[in-house]
């Protein structure tokens, strides 16, 4: 069985699915990828299921070295290029948003990535990690799933399922637009009444920057201080991903797929789920809106939203000699899978 | 303030989501209301319901936005709001091992001091209590015990510790509390557990639910030891009474 052994882990890697819902109740978050869409796009790319388990780069890249055979492997998330280092030493770039094959030997290089705070890694096949509570997500502050429940560090060894055999590599005809600086949807509540009416204005008005505090747990953001009507304490009640608690300093924080199940801190407003991938590609520094849309506006946006991730994935085709992308060839059945399988979960 | 707000209400918690919130205190019988909705949307889910998760006074509904909507499973909750008081369904009573001497209670002399009572007295009163679990959230497994005698209402500690160890038996407020793993926290340490409360790799994680009830039971150090041998080699089991 061909492995993949991590040469340089870069900043924060995980291995991430769609997380472990299921288990909130007994106080587990669900985790999983911050950035879901782009792991979809990874997955198509080398013809997984688009809930399979990939590894997640926050901030940093990686590099991988293929182990004991062929690693059919993909980028996705950047446009920055990475390096394929053949055994004999020879070096070639490969753009992202590809799928490339790494021969035994062969070394694949991601650097920084300025585009993004998260890019993922995905291999066909997946990788060989038994699941913890139905997934295969990596919990790292309780040690939970993933490999060994950790980042990953150098010299960890992760088996690969699938044969690489002598597939084809494919990419996107061209580098998918994400829309990622738009505003971000919002639909007040739960307890926008906590706030001050000139609160929820000024949160809906101010242009908000992402502080350094920006993890898979949540994004703190700086900006106008917010009133809190009567406090800021309440009893705990639940929270979901795309919660945005606003503690005692006035400034809100976006949670994310790592946040705790409940808190005590007043919500004021609630991201819709189509944009919850947006934010997983948010860096320290990058400026955040807010727009307000109903229940029932959130919903319909994200019927299209993934109505789009499927046109996103009919750009994925085989990768011609001369780099180009030949859309005529029928991407074969795998990619039909995964785009049912998007809307199983 | 504005009028009285009318209970049970629905809260909009995004596409995904929304709260059954019954009202604004800790007590148990706001959370025996949640509890009895949660049991009978385990009995009647509606479609496209991913989960819920009891917290003191409401209830989280978690959903598929592509499979189904916010307004959709409103109105499935709002024909299964009847006659929900006393309708819970008890849970098992769990008796839960506690040694509540020496360093395994650091903060006992206090809380007797703070309380106005004597440490014979905390134990007494905490080991006689029956504790129902409000909700289970902050850690994996982490539960919020209703029942703490009035006695022994304290605030958190001004200065909370960066290291609680695992097993700590703890009280804040009105509640009482079971810390699973070594984590930051600002209770009161009365007492420790050598059970465990959660393991990822057992098939059912959590020891405990919302809605269980438990009986703290004191022990002696040289039991307290002999019980954490047995559970580290897999052969403890935590009693349940019968009711």
């Amino acid at each position: 069985m061909a492995m993949l052994k991590i040469i340089d882990p870069g900043l924060m890697t995980t291995v991430q699915d769609f997380g472990r819902p299921g288990f909130q109740s007994l106080g587990v978050p669900v985790s999983g990828a911050v950035d879901r869409d782009v792991l979809v796009l990874a997955n198509m790319l080398v013809g997984n299921s688009a809930n399979t388990g990939a590894l997640e780069l926050r901030y940093m890249g990686v590099t991988v070295e293929a182990v004991g055979g062929a690693v059919l492997l993909a980028l996705a998330g950047t446009a920055a290029p990475a390096t394929l280092t053949l055994p004999g030493g020879a070096q070639e770039p490969v753009p992202g948003w590809r799928s490339v094959l790494l021969p035994e030997g062969a070394r694949l290089k991601l650097g920084g990535f300025p585009d993004s705070a998260t890019a993922y890694l995905a291999v066909k096949g997946g990788f060989d990690i038994a699941p913890v509570m139905e997934s295969a997500s990596t919990y790292a502050a309780s040690g939970v799933g993933g490999h060994e429940g950790r980042a990953l560090v150098a010299g960890d060894l992760l088996d690969v399922l699938g044969e690489a055999g002598d597939a084809v590599p494919h990419g996107f005809d061209r580098v998918p637009d994400l829309r990622t600086d738009r505003a971000i949807r919002v639909v007040l509540g739960p307890q926008a009444d906590a706030f001050t009416a000139d609160a929820v204005t000024r949160f809906l008005g101010a242009e908000w920057s992402v502080t350094k505090d920006a993890d898979r747990m949540g994004l703190r953001l700086d900006g106008p201080a917010l009133a809190h009507a009567d406090g800021f304490n309440i009893i705990s009640d639940g929270i979901t991903s795309g919660s945005v608690q606003v503690p005692g300093t006035g400034r809100p924080i976006i949670l994310l797929v790592d946040r705790q199940t409940t808190g005590g801190y007043p919500k004021i407003a609630t991201v819709i789920s189509a944009d919850l991938a947006a934010l997983g590609r948010k860096r320290p520094g990058d400026r955040i809106r807010f727009e307000a849309v109903s229940a029932a506006e959130a919903v319909a946006i994200r019927r299209d939203h993934e109505a789009w991730l499927v046109h996103l994935a009919g750009g994925i085709g085989p990768v011609r000699a001369d780099g180009s992308i030949d859309l005529d060839a029928l991407y074969s059945e795998e990619l039909i899978t995964a785009l049912v399988d998007v809307h199983d979960h | 303030m504005a009028s009285p707000v009318p209970y049970p209400r629905f809260l909009p918690c995004g596409d995904a989501a929304l709260i059954v919130e019954f009202g604004n205190a800790v007590d148990k019988a706001l959370n025996d209301k949640v509890l009895a909705l949660d049991q009978r949307l385990a009995a009647a889910p509606p479609d496209g319901m991913v989960e819920t998760v009891p917290t003191f006074r409401s209830l989280m509904v978690h959903l598929d936005p592509l499979v189904t909507d916010p307004a959709t499973v409103e109105a499935h909750i709002a024909g299964l709001l009847g006659d929900l008081a006393g309708s819970a369904a008890p849970g098992p009573i769990w008796r839960v091992p506690v040694c509540y001497e020496g360093d395994l209670a650091p903060d006992l002399e206090d809380v007797a001091r703070a309380t106005g009572t004597s440490a014979t007295e905390v134990v007494a009163l905490h080991s006689g209590a029956l504790f129902q679990i409000y909700m289970l959230g902050f850690l994996p497994g982490f539960p919020y015990l209703g029942g703490l005698p009035d006695t022994l209402y304290l605030p958190r500690r001004t200065n909370p510790r960066t290291r609680v160890p695992a097993g700590s038996v703890a009280i804040a407020q009105s509640l009482s509390a079971i810390y699973p793993v070594v984590s930051p926290g600002g209770w009161h340490l009365i007492g420790n557990t050598p059970i465990r409360l959660f393991d990822s790799g057992r098939d059912d994680p959590a020891l405990f639910a919302s809605g269980d009830r438990i009986r703290f039971v004191p022990v002696e150090a040289a039991e307290f030891a002999r019980i954490a041998d047995a559970v580290a080699g897999g052969d403890f089991v935590v009693e349940k009474e019968t009711v």
